[in-house]
Parts: structure tokens; sequence; C-alpha cells
């Protein structure tokens, strides 16, 4: 399929993976500052699909789409580094609070300017592991969805797609437009490029040149500037966007304090071990 | 009208495990409510489904049966079930968090508006009041689920939208047949009414699924290993012990993460939960969505080396240890003292 545009959604979350002592303070919000911030896992599993199809078709162009605070420009210039041709940052503090399906609508209406024809993006994010953006996206976008995709190629004007189900592996045949989510199953992301590095190194966008007061930099580089779009960019209604174009709302949040029992405390020592085996035996538990 | 539909889909042509316990607390759930509780079926070749769900309290199961529905596609059951909620309107809809349900869910509830909690891992009925426009909204459904790496647990609402919609992994909820003589009432869905011809461009070119190799939801012990493991090798100990004890083997995401086991044997709330009489959690930290998946084991031993590990809580007995150590221990005592 020489020429066609990919967008691959990609999302900053924070290593949940990795959460500390100190990743909720005093007050019970979370703790974001102590969080490392990463590529979540599998949107580069779906920036690899991208980057396969572009290696094996004429003019087939990358591009990254995340929505996020100015620092998720991070994430873009990741991509950049491992071979996406550009990235978009969508950036307002009108998408803040967004649940799923106001996220899916603001990155649907990106797209839509950005006319590609295929998306991609990983199956979930670590921070909320819903799995609903792809599929919303695909609704809003009026084209099908392909989920838990692990291996995808064309066969003439079809996109032949591998799915990883939870017992048991599916083939399907579809054909562009489509929004297909990739599964931690499929093959890793390629690793940086250092000729890419170099290049991508000081891509920045508005906000944050202007931050780093580096405009000379891009003034001798136009090739460094990430593209960034606000509300007014894509045409959203801000009554779609944020809480108020967010149907789930968050009644509660209660801090995890574990009910302490009565437990009994052993050592590894012989004794205490056989002790424990003869009480499990005596009341049934075992035997 | 404004009742509480479940999606109920087939494993082999039989209700799945996890739509008769979520047809099991939405019957609890709808008898809170003061409304009926519907079921959703859709398939083919599909005479007599009904049977299988009124024991669990259906007033009404609605059957779509045609030969496009036979195996889950995304677009024609979207069309299906949003041209249904569109008719009925109901207040509540459930279904599994399965691979179809997490597909289909998020498309719905995208076409319908409205909002969708992922794996829930209980669900009420309660009210809501906002103070800013002292409005009071009476028999929410409380979604409950553990957020954010575990460290909290979220009560969301849906206060606005309908249906309000969540998802629940297998396990979570108990099955309980409520009448096995119940009757309710069949409605057919006239398929064709709902379905477009563009829902059916994708094609499904090859199908493999594979039965249900492990099942650690019905060992009664269970022997678990998480990432303190260390290595795949060392969960070698874990097969040992299980296997002297009778037992399955099981393991936390991080572990499953690892590479140490497969996914079909995490326990927690990304994975199965599980009520065994024993459950020994081996360099197991205790996550809360670890534990949420089997914190109502009948016992619990913790073996770790870490005295601050937050499993050590809700286990009756900690053996702080290397489990390299300790396992073998466990073993060559069993051994000696069982008859």
């Amino acid at each position: 399929m020489n020429g066609i545009k990919i967008v691959v959604l990609a999302k900053q979350v924070p290593d949940t993976r990795n959460v500390g002592p100190d990743a909720m303070k005093a007050d019970g919000t979370v703790n974001r500052s102590v969080l490392p911030a990463i590529f979540n896992p599998e949107d580069l599993n779906a920036l690899e699909q991208a980057l396969r199809i572009k290696e094996c078709y004429e003019g087939v162009t990358v591009t990254l789409l995340t929505m996020g605070p100015v620092r998720a420009a991070e994430i873009i210039r990741e991509g950049l580094y491992r071979g996406a041709d550009d990235g978009v940052l969508l950036t307002d503090r009108a998408f803040a609070g967004s649940d799923t399906l106001a996220t899916s609508y603001a990155l649907a209406l990106a797209v839509r300017r950005l006319a590609p024809d295929l998306v991609l993006g990983g199956r979930q994010a670590i921070d909320g592991d819903t799995a609903q953006v792809g599929p919303q996206v695909a609704e809003k976008l009026g084209w099908p969805q392909v989920t838990y995709a692990e291996a995808m190629q064309f066969e003439g004007e079809k996109l032949i797609i591998r799915r990883r189900l939870e017992r048991g592996v599916e083939t399907i045949a579809a054909r562009l437009p489509l929004v297909v989510t990739v599964n931690g199953t499929a093959p890793a992301c390629r690793y940086r490029n250092a000729r890419l590095v170099m290049k991508y190194k000081y891509a920045r966008t508005d906000t944050e040149l202007q931050a780093e007061s580096s405009d000379y930099i891009a003034a001798s580089r136009p090739f460094i500037r990430i593209t960034e779009w606000g509300v007014d960019a894509i045409g959203a209604d801000p009554e779609h966007l944020g809480l108020s174009g967010s149907p789930t709302k968050v009644k509660e949040i209660e801090n995890v304090i574990l009910q302490a029992k009565e437990s009994k405390h052993l050592t590894s020592s012989n004794a205490d071990i056989e002790s424990l085996v003869r009480e499990l035996l005596e009341n049934h538990t075992i035997g | 009208m404004n009742n509480l539909f479940v999606f109920c889909e087939l494993d082999e042509g039989r209700p799945a495990e996890v739509s008769l316990e979520l047809l099991t607390r939405g019957r609890s759930l709808a008898n809170t409510l003061g409304c009926r509780l519907e079921a959703v079926v859709l398939g083919s070749g599909l005479e007599g489904i009904e049977n299988e769900l009124f024991p669990y309290g259906a007033d009404v199961v609605h059957v779509a049966d045609d030969p496009v529905l036979e195996h889950y596609r995304t677009m024609p059951y979207t069309s299906v079930i949003t041209g249904l909620f569109r008719q009925e309107q109901p207040q509540v809809a459930l279904m599994g968090a399965t691979s179809t349900g997490r597909d289909l869910g998020p498309r719905v509830s995208s076409a319908m508006h409205s909002g969708l909690t992922a794996d829930c891992t209980s669900l009420e009925i309660g009210d809501h009041y906002v103070k800013k426009t002292d409005t009071t909204y009476k028999n929410l459904l409380y979604q409950i689920r553990p957020a954010f790496g575990g460290n909290i647990i979220a009560t969301i609402i849906n206060p606005d939208h309908r249906p309000q919609m969540a998802t629940v992994r297998e396990g979570v909820m108990k099955r309980e047949i409520v009448n096995r003589n119940h009757r309710g009432e069949l409605k057919k869905i006239d398929v064709a009414a709902f379905i477009r011809p563009e829902d059916l461009v994708v094609e499904i070119i090859e199908r493999h699924m594979e039965a249900r190799k492990v099942d650690i939801k019905s060992a009664q012990i269970i022997v678990s290993g998480g990432y303190g493991m260390g290595s795949k090798e060392n969960f070698a100990l874990l097969y040992e012990l299980a296997s002297v004890l009778g037992g399955e083997v099981a393991a936390s995401r991080a572990a499953v993460d690892a590479g140490y086991a497969g996914h079909e044997r995490q326990v927690g709330q990304t994975g199965v939960t599980v009520r065994p009489k024993l459950y020994i959690a081996c360099g197991i930290s205790g996550q809360i969505q670890h534990t949420a998946g089997m914190n109502q084991s009948g016992k619990i031993i913790a073996i770790n080396n870490d005295p601050m590990a937050p499993i050590n809580s809700i286990a009756d007995y900690v053996i702080n240890g290397d489990v390299a150590d300790v396992i073998p221990k466990l073993i060559k005592y069993y051994k000696a003292n069982a008859r």
C-alpha cells in the first residue's frame, strides 16, 4: 500500500509498574512528580507496526498523535528517534479532566484534520488499563476497529490482521480506513536510531521554545518544530471536553488501607515450617 | 423501559461463566432499583438459549439469532446492541470484561454517549448529592475499581447519561441460580432492522480457539508467585509444591509481565479472581490489584523477605524468608507428615 498515511496514537503515562511508597501525597492524591513518565508500552508496539509498514512500501508517512501536557512532547521526540516522520501534540487546559469518551472526541477531531488512511494505537494505557480510547476513536470516526492485533500485513487492498484473544487467535481481513489497537504480544519497538537522535534532539513545540527561550535553535533548523494544537485547531466544542464532556465522574477516592489480620509470623527455620505444615494438616487445609 | 441489561456472551454455544455471574449480580441490583433484569444474547442457532438464562432471574431475554452474528464482530454486534438500547433505554448495562466485552463496550458507549467503567471489582446502588446545584441523584450505579497502580479505590458514577455501563472480569461476582423453574419473556430481535451492509466489511478468515487449559479458578489450593520469584526457573519450585499439595500455580501481574507465567494464570483485577481454601503467595508484594483477586481466600500464607510487604497484612501466616529456602522445606515436611 504505497503512499498511505498512518497516525499512531500514543500516550505519556506515569510508570505505574514502578510505584514506590512516596507515590501518594499525605492528602491522598497522586504525587505525579515522583513517578517517571514513559511512552505507554503498547503504544510502542503500535509504532513498530507502523514503521514496518513504512519500510515495506513507498511514500508511507507515520505521524505520532498525543494528547497531554506540554511535557508529553517528550514521547513525540522518542517516536521521531525511532523513525516517525512527525508528531502532533494536542494540548490545552480545556482537555484536562477528560474521561475516555471526551479524550476520544478530541483525538478523533485531530485524526480527521490529519486525514490518515490507518490509525494505530496500543490496546490500552497502563495508567488506566481501560482499552476504551481506541474503539471510541474508531466509533467517532465511523471507521471499523480491529483490537488486540499482534501482526499485520497487506494483501492487495486488504489488511490481514492476526488478533490475540483471551483464549485463541483470530485472523481477519479489513479495508482502509481502519483503526487498529495493538497488543503487547506484538513485536517490541526498535531502539532509537543515533542519526535520528541527532536530527531531532532539538525538536520542540512552540510552548517549549518559549519556555526555553531558544528560538534561535528553531530559526536555524526549520524542520524541528513539533506541531502543537489546541481546542481551536481541531474545531472542538469545549462542552464536549474536560469534566463537562465526560459522562463518568469520580464520586469518591479512597486510599487503600489494608485491614491487618491477626497474622502469625514465622521464620524459615525447620521447626517453624514443620509446625506450620502440621497445623495445616490438622485443620484439613491441606492433605 | 429503563431496566437493567446484561449482555450475555456465548462460550462454545453456552452462556459464558462471566455472563451468568453478571446476571446474578444484576438480579440483586435490579431488585434494589425496583426494575426488571433483561438479558441480551447475540449469535446463530440460539434455539432454547433463553432457558439457560431464566434460572438466573432474567425477566426478559432478547435474542438476536442470525448467521451473520455467528462469531463476534465489532460492527454488526454494535449496531444490534445500540439499536436495542435506543429502543429500550436501559438505565444500566453490564458486560463481561472479556476480549469481546472490552471491544464492544467502548464502541457502544461512544455511540450512545454514555460513560463506561472498565474492570469493576464491585457494583453497588447509591445516591449522589451535588452541592453546587443542590441536586440529589437517586439510585445511581456505583462502579468501584482500583485505580492508579492500586494505590486508590475509585467510585465512578454517570449521573447524567444512560445507560450507566460497566465491565466486570470473570470470577469477580458469584454465580447463583435464583430459581430453577423461573420463566421470563422471550423477545426476538429483528436483526435486519439494525444491521447495515457496511457493518459486514470486516471478514473473519480463520479462528483458533483453545479450550480452557488452566483453571486456577476452581483450584482449592493455589501456589502463587510474584516478581520476587526472580526468574522463570524459580517458578519450577511453585509447580513442584502445587503438584505435591494437589493445587494449581498462579502468578501476579508483575510475574506475568516478566514472562514467568502465562496470562491465564494471572490473579488480580486484570486477571482472575480466586477463592481457594489456601493461597500461598510467594515473592508477591501484594498491590491492591493483586489482593483484589485473592483476598477472599480461606487461608493465606505469605512467603517473602520484605517485612513491609502489603500482602503480609492480609496473610494468616507470614513466613519471613527466602522462597528458594522455604518452599523445599514445605515440600519436605508435607511429605514427612502427610498420611
